[in-house]
């Protein structure tokens, strides 16, 4: 069982392999597309070596629940709905939302997850040394 | 010139592995431009000799029902130059296949002399428009004119063989015994 400091480590480096980032751009509040430059495909990448380092599968939409943006039950004007952030809070529970519940535009949720996010995401699919 | 940057393929185990070879000749124009008196095979030719041995690989587990683009190369590294004369083996392995897209480790070897490696990311792509140009005929053609049924071992290790559905009426069974005609239509 990994602790929450081999599960940060693993996951830097999979991030500094999947973007081709220097280590010491990885920190745990930056965001993977704004600080990182992590794009569309940089997820599938990222989704992947995470699923190696381990040994976990990660089934599409877990990670980043794109149908919730897509649905138009979910989704006005380009906006998430009330509705729409209660699902994503229910699918997303290792993101903090608030900031983005703030205004809620669709295109701003790309820049939403950072890597101590993706450390929760992953601490809550494998058993964690305390 | 077409867009084949391999040649032909001398290994294919379906869903893991294939190789192939790529010649590399005076003849093929682009030499004498790069460069006019040291003609080299660029080194993003040799990615996309790479590409296409893992993209084939990859459309073929998926019997060509997704749109294979390459997508991302995390990472690549070149050790020599390939130039006239020299033949470069590729070899390919799936590291993962989801429904979204596959990566693949590929290398390329001079003999026994390593010279590049390469991780390259696949997006499956479900577009519409992009049918007209990925048909699933299109890459069973090339998989053909690649040598891929004549070496090619399906996951059971039996020989790999085209989807039924890409038959065509009037095509042999690719799984019959070789014959003269057969032989004619998949040289």
């Amino acid at each position: 069982m990994p602790t929450k400091e081999e599960i940060y480590e693993k996951i830097k480096v999979a991030l500094v392999e999947a973007l081709g980032v220097d280590d010491d751009e990885i920190q745990p509040e930056a965001t993977l597309v704004g600080d990182l430059g992590a794009e569309s495909i940089d997820f599938l990448d990222i989704v992947f070596r995470l699923e190696k380092a381990f040994d976990i599968k990660i089934p599409r939409g877990e990670l980043f629940p794109e149908d919730v943006l897509t649905d138009p039950k979910y989704v006005q004007d380009g906006r998430v709905t009330e509705l729409g952030l209660a699902e994503l809070r229910k699918r997303m529970p290792f993101a903090s939302l608030d900031e983005f519940a703030k205004n809620p535009v669709v295109q701003d949720f790309g820049n939403l997850l950072t890597v101590a996010d993706m450390c929760r995401f992953v601490e809550g699919k494998v058993e964690v040394t305390p | 010139m077409r867009w084949y940057w391999i040649d032909r393929f001398i290994e294919f185990e379906s869903g893991r592995r294939a190789k192939a070879i790529k010649c590399v000749s005076l003849a093929e124009d682009y030499l004498h431009d790069h460069f006019s008196r040291y003609p080299l095979l660029p080194n993003s030719l040799v990615i996309e000799g790479m590409a296409q041995t893992g993209g084939l690989l990859v459309c073929e587990h998926n019997q060509f029902t997704e749109k294979v683009i390459l997508a991302k190369i995390p990472k690549v590294e070149f050790f020599c130059e390939a130039v006239p004369g020299d033949t470069l083996t590729y070899t390919t392995t799936i590291e993962y296949l989801k429904d979204e897209g596959a990566a693949i480790a590929a290398t390329s070897h001079k003999g026994e002399v390593l010279q590049a490696r390469a991780e390259i990311v696949f997006a499956h792509l479900n577009a519409p428009w992009l049918g007209t140009f990925f048909s699933p005929d299109a890459f069973l053609s090339m998989m053909r004119l690649l040598g891929a049924y004549r070496v090619g071992r399906a996951a059971d290790g039996s020989p790999l063989l085209p989807p039924a559905r890409l038959l065509r009426p009037g095509d042999l069974s690719p799984g019959a015994p070789k014959t003269a005609a057969r032989q004619k239509v998949q040289p």
